[in-house]
């Protein structure tokens, strides 16, 4: 019976992110590809001072992309210290200078890792003008070098990839706010809040008092999610009932986190001028997700464990009105984007039910991924892809008419060696380093054990990855903490988009060659069997020991 | 590579587009959403606040304690969740209890939990829902299963003397189903449960 439900909830699902995928994948080709601002952009590029029509290469781009999210870091860093004379900041003193880097890293890094608990932490000002402007900008710039990457594959000799600032500015307005405010108005309608009342007294009818918080939550909870950012407003995330009320205003909010990441495909299909390319990576990634859904669901509905097994059910850290299935869907599609957002908590789930988040983030967040950051990560793998195959059969690689040579197949390999060095170092040092153990052992881990090991390996695999969800009993605002997964969450983005940036650059330059009989056709079954079998395989590789320490390890006891 | 001039000229270029993005993002956006909010649709914009005799009494969707001062029970009251939200409850520190599967101190409480409600109610240990002995991600989880409310009318119609049958039906006709017939699970609220149960004739 529950089962059924289940699947009804995931086919609807699908529905629905089938039904967006054509137009807001085709919107968004077309507006990334036009020649025309309209009046608003005009204004805004004479005010900020650029010009629209000018080409970048791919180091240029970097170099906008770079600085931007600088001024970024250095503006939600000065937001937060400068809380104390803010105006509705709730009498909240000014933020530590530590978690204040490790906030601001993780808003502009687009991963809302939050080592603090919200409601006791953060004004009003601080989430408004910090908080949520990141949502919205470091969403768009994650979409801004996916497209990039997109153009060096379709562009012939050009050497050129776009305008990062045009890109940016269009992915603002053109598609965040503008889906951001009727979404904002859905969840208004569903009971999420958005008031500046702070916190007003109740006496309850037994006599005791309550604080009920305010806030500007909808505003803050649409971009949240369809810029597959995080960050709850309150310390309980999207399981709060003034950020997700209702059952369904759970399912819009997993609509919302899919609906860029899935649809982008599409994009890339309708710009390389092939849309079967676009399904061809589309079924890799819904192949991942619905065997990942399945997965997660039915460990959950099993409740092994002793705890578990003692309540009759894996209901510790879940909500009622979602039930374990709503919560398994959501945390799937929340750990497969790099949205990190919950409506559960991860870090009382069973132990392989536990271990699934996990494996989501290590996959790389491809299946569907982050805006932007999950198409141009299955893009890579595509590359991969092609450069296996080629080995197999003893030919020159070549995706989409582009020859995959020496410097593409390094790039590509550098990407997905990145995150995974980051994970497992930050790990290893976190137990290697004596002093560091103590205060690790001694102060962060929550849950003694095995599953400690799972809250530290889930956390910098969260934060390398730009995921944002934890397990979330590990006290992160430490010293140790706040720094090291700071570096991971920077590393974690930026070297990857470097990488990126480099590939479109050196496509971009190359011309095409004609398909011949020898070219591995990457739009049929065949390839999406491939990709997702690299995917797979690279992962299981890279992980399997560390899994087998933690999850694994407390699954089979 | 570029010269320092064009390197600055970029920074000047990012810091004025992030002084105008905060503009209309950080300031106009919520501003806008909250105007529209408190016009159209102040209950839900401000917090789906519930009106007693004198004042607010909570809110429909933040759950609360039915518990004296010493935080016992009131057997006079249908319970909610278990919380690990501050004392229980606390609506200003949402937040799970965050312990693991084969945790100790969650074992332990689950056992506990389980044996105060088969005194308190009357049940055996596998009458009981898991929802009854587990506290929710936010810890202000506002509801509690069908079957959690249904074991519950014995106690409560005893401590207050109404007939059984009554107070069932009250319970009865306060379940909501899954959300469109699918999505979530059925619930029922438990503060708007317990102020019908004082709306009841005699009761107060």
């Amino acid at each position: 019976m529950d089962l059924w439900f289940a699947v009804l909830q995931a086919l609807t699902l699908a529905l629905v992110l089938a039904l967006i995928y054509r137009p807001l994948g085709d919107y968004m080709a077309a507006f990334y590809q036009s020649s025309r601002d309209n009046r608003v952009e005009r204004g805004f590029y004479r005010l900020v001072g650029v010009n629209p029509r000018s080409q970048q290469t791919w180091q240029s781009y970097l170099r906008s992309v770079l600085a931007f999210s600088l001024i970024g870091v250095l503006f939600v860093y000065v937001i937060q210290r400068a809380q104390a004379v803010l105006p509705y900041s709730l009498g909240f003193p000014a933020i530590p200078s530590g978690l204040s880097f490790n906030t601001a890293v993780s808003f502009v890094t687009n991963t809302n890792w939050q080592s603090y608990s919200p409601d006791v932490t953060m004004g009003y000002s601080v989430q408004m003008l910090g908080l949520a402007v990141q949502n919205f900008v470091s969403a768009a710039v994650g979409i801004a070098v996916a497209i990039a990457l997109v153009r060096g594959f379709a562009q012939r000799r050009t050497g050129t990839i776009g305008n990062f600032w045009v890109d940016l500015t269009r992915g603002v307005l053109r598609l965040l706010l503008p889906v951001a405010i009727l979404a904002a108005l859905v969840l208004l309608a569903g009971g999420v809040i958005q008031n500046l009342t702070g916190f007003t007294d109740v006496t309850t009818i037994t006599g005791a008092t309550q604080s009920i918080p305010g806030g500007p939550v909808a505003s803050q909870e649409a971009i949240k999610m369809f810029g597959t950012n995080g960050g709850g407003f309150f310390n309980a995330n999207s399981a709060h009932p003034f950020e997700n009320p209702t059952a369904w205003t759970s399912m819009f909010q997993i609509v919302l986190m899919l609906a860029i990441p899935f649809s982008l495909p599409r994009t890339f299909g309708t710009i390389v001028g092939d849309k079967r390319q676009g399904y061809a990576i589309l079924g890799a990634m819904a192949a991942i997700f619905v065997v990942s859904l399945t997965a997660l669901t039915l460990f959950e509905l099993g409740g092994a464990g002793t705890a578990p097994l003692a309540a009759g059910g894996a209901m510790e850290g879940k909500e009622q009105r979602f039930g374990i299935i709503g919560s398994a869907i959501f945390g799937t599609a929340s750990t497969l984007t790099s949205t990190g957002a919950v409506n559960s908590m991860h870090d009382s789930f069973t132990a392989l039910g536990g271990l699934m988040p996990m494996l989501n983030m290590m996959l790389g967040e491809v299946a569907p991924g982050g805006t932007g950051s999950g198409l141009y990560g299955m893009l890579i793998l595509a590359v991969i892809t092609v450069f296996i195959a080629g080995l197999l059969v003893g030919r020159t690689p070549e995706y989409l008419g582009k020859k995959i040579g020496p410097r593409e197949i390094k790039i590509a390999s550098l990407y997905i060696l990145v995150t995974p060095t980051l994970v497992l170092a930050g790990t290893a040092l976190s137990f290697a380093i004596p002093a560091v153990r103590a205060d690790v052992e001694g102060t962060s881990i929550w849950n003694p054990g095995l599953h400690g090991l799972s809250e530290v390996l889930y956390a910098f695999t969260s934060a390398a990855n730009n995921n944002g969800s934890a397990f979330a009993g590990l006290t992160a605002n430490t010293p140790w903490f706040n720094t090291a997964l700071g570096v991971a969450m920077l590393l974690g983005r930026f070297l990857p988009i470097v990488l990126v940036l480099a590939l479109a650059g050196a496509l971009s330059a190359q011309d095409t060659v004609p398909a011949t009989r020898g070219t591995l056709p990457t739009h049929r079954m065949q390839f999406v069997g491939l990709l997702v079998g690299v995917t797979v395989i690279i992962t299981a590789l890279t992980y399997f020991p560390v899994l087998a320490l933690g999850p694994l390890a407390e699954g089979l006891q | 590579m570029s010269s320092p001039r064009s390197s600055a000229r970029q920074y000047g270029v990012a810091l004025r587009a992030m002084l105008v993005f905060t503009v209309i993002l950080g300031v106009a956006y919520p501003l806008a959403i909250m105007a529209f909010g408190q016009v159209a649709l102040p209950n839900q914009a401000n917090g789906s606040l519930i009106q007693g005799g004198s004042g607010a009494v909570g809110s429909s969707l933040i759950g609360q304690s039915f518990t004296d001062a010493q935080g016992a029970a009131l057997p006079e009251w249908f319970q909610s969740r278990p919380s690990a939200a501050g004392d229980g409850y606390d609506a200003a520190a949402s937040g799970g209890s965050n312990l693991g599967p084969e945790n100790a101190d969650l074992i332990a409480a689950i056992a506990d939990r389980t044996s105060a409600i088969e005194g308190s109610d009357g049940v055996t240990a596998a009458q009981i829902p898991a929802d009854a002995l587990t506290a929710s991600a936010s810890g202000l989880d506002p509801q509690i299963s069908a079957e959690y409310a249904r074991i519950q009318v014995n106690r409560v119609s005893a401590a207050r003397g109404l007939p059984v049958a009554t107070v069932s039906a009250l319970v009865e006709s306060r379940i909501q189903g899954r959300d469109l017939g699918f999505l979530g699970e059925p619930t029922v609220n438990v503060l708007q449960l317990n102020l019908a149960l004082a709306a009841l004739p005699g009761q107060g």
